[in-house]
């Protein structure tokens, strides 16, 4: 129960950075990029997949 | 400029956000997808598996327990569908005799969901239909698709290499998950652990005599229309596997469990307590690694032509043509497997044995289809419709 409460703040971090790096990006190719990796990462932390 | 910059951010992330949402829905919706079960006349009583191990109460696995009991004393069986939900024959095969089979001796333990967070789930990046219908006279019944391994939503993360509890052997990580390999189960393991150790414990305190572990296997592997049993059920195996082959219009072999492969059904239930452990493995094409598009007409069909192709170059360990594997096909030696087995069982242990009537056989799953087999739950009164 501890390590998984432990993966689920690491996955909230990682949400924080990309979204940190999204809004500092100036390509929009790399936007798209983080975009589409955030989504699994936001559907875990939602409890979705 | 940074205005510019700006609503692009803003377009971008709004798309991927459509995407996150249709994606969520879709997800929220296959999770939690009602499945009604009509109970038949047979039922006699629905427990939880948390009566029989506490620690798994109110968790996503505390499982329904469907008994029928017949009015004479006689032996029990347990029979186990959905330890592999990607294997839909199996807990069709649990549902239809859930929703028909009548018992007058003796005792059946139903579980139509081993595994029921695995129902919540498909392959992860594989992308398998979330669900699919089975046609009845009434419109038709849906159910989840499901996987192989526990819903990581519910069992997270996975270790590096996942050791088994008792034997200590090295097994694949992501079978930490898989209700197939972690029997006898550990009381403060994992939720997969703890799931096998409610139904060990079920198997000693009911005195289960069989459990018989329903699977369906891919063409690639070497185990398929088999029964695969620990030695204890080494004679009534083969003589079903004799008899079905004579008297049906399929054939199915037996395998002995083999003593070094732990974690399985067919080892640890035999090991670990007094019942015989058999696994029953029927053929289905989906699971075959060189499948063509996974779709819900090859989940229901069993036609592929790429499968098709591979046992053209030898490469399959079961025949397969353009007719396929039909899921009727399928759940029909399931049920037929298993009239065998406890009319054989009851030939042998007659002071310890079961009388069941009104289950289909292989010809009349066939001939009739699965769904002439389920019931309408709205035409059922409320207190004889339960969900998985």
């Amino acid at each position: 129960m501890i390590i998984t409460l432990l993966y689920y703040l690491l996955t909230g971090y990682i949400v924080f950075l990309i979204i940190w790096n999204l809004i500092k990006s100036k390509k929009w190719q790399d936007e798209v990029l983080y975009v589409i990796i955030l989504i699994p990462f936001l559907l875990r932390l939602l409890r979705l997949k | 400029m940074p205005n510019q910059n700006m609503i692009r951010k803003i377009i971008i992330s709004s798309l991927a956000l459509a995407l996150l949402i249709a994606a969520g829905i879709s997800f929220y919706r296959s999770r939690n997808l009602k499945e009604p079960v009509v109970l038949g006349p047979g039922v006699t009583e629905v427990r939880q598996l948390s009566d029989y191990f506490s620690g798994i109460k109110n968790s996503i696995n505390d499982c329904h327990v469907y008994i029928l009991e017949g009015e004479e004393p006689g032996g029990s069986f347990l029979i186990l569908g959905g330890t592999h939900p990607e294997e839909p024959a199996c807990r069709l095969t649990t549902w239809i005799l859930a929703e028909n089979a009548r018992v007058l001796k003796g005792k059946i333990f139903l579980i139509l969901s081993a595994n029921r967070s695995a129902t919540t789930v498909t392959r992860l990046g594989g992308a398998y239909p979330p669900d699919f219908t089975i046609p009845t006279p009434w419109g038709g019944q849906k159910f989840r698709m499901g996987d192989r391994w526990s819903n990581p939503l519910d069992q997270w993360p996975d270790p590096e290499v996942y050791i088994h509890y008792p034997s200590r052997q090295e097994l694949a990580y992501v079978d930490i998950r898989n209700l197939n390999r972690t029997w006898p189960g550990r009381a403060n393991g994992t939720l997969t652990e703890k799931t096998c150790y409610a139904m060990t414990q079920l198997i000693k305190a009911e005195g289960i005599d069989v459990v018989i572990d329903l699977h369906e296997a891919e063409l690639q592997y070497p185990v398929i229309s088999t029964i695969v049993a620990h030695e204890k059920g080494q004679d009534l195996a083969a003589m079903a596997s004799m008899m079905i082959s004579g008297t049906e219009d399929f054939n199915i072999g037996m395998e002995n469990s083999p003593a070094a492969l732990r974690g399985l059904s067919h080892r640890e239930i035999g090991d670990h307590t007094q019942a015989i452990s058999l696994l029953l493995e029927a053929p289905e094409p989906m699971l075959d690694a060189t499948r063509g598009k996974t779709d819900r007409a090859l989940l229901l069909e069993g036609k592929d032509e790429f499968v098709v192709r591979a046992g053209e170059h030898g490469l399959l360990f079961e025949k397969i043509d353009e007719k396929g594997w039909p899921i009727d096909v399928r759940v029909g030696r399931h049920c037929s497997t298993i009239i065998q087995l406890i009319e054989l069982w009851t030939e042998d242990h007659p002071e310890k044995g079961i009388i069941l009537e009104n289950v289909p056989r292989y010809a009349e799953v066939i001939e009739e289809g699965t769904g002439a087999y389920l019931f309408d739950p709205d035409a059922a009164p409320d207190s004889k419709v339960k969900y998985e």
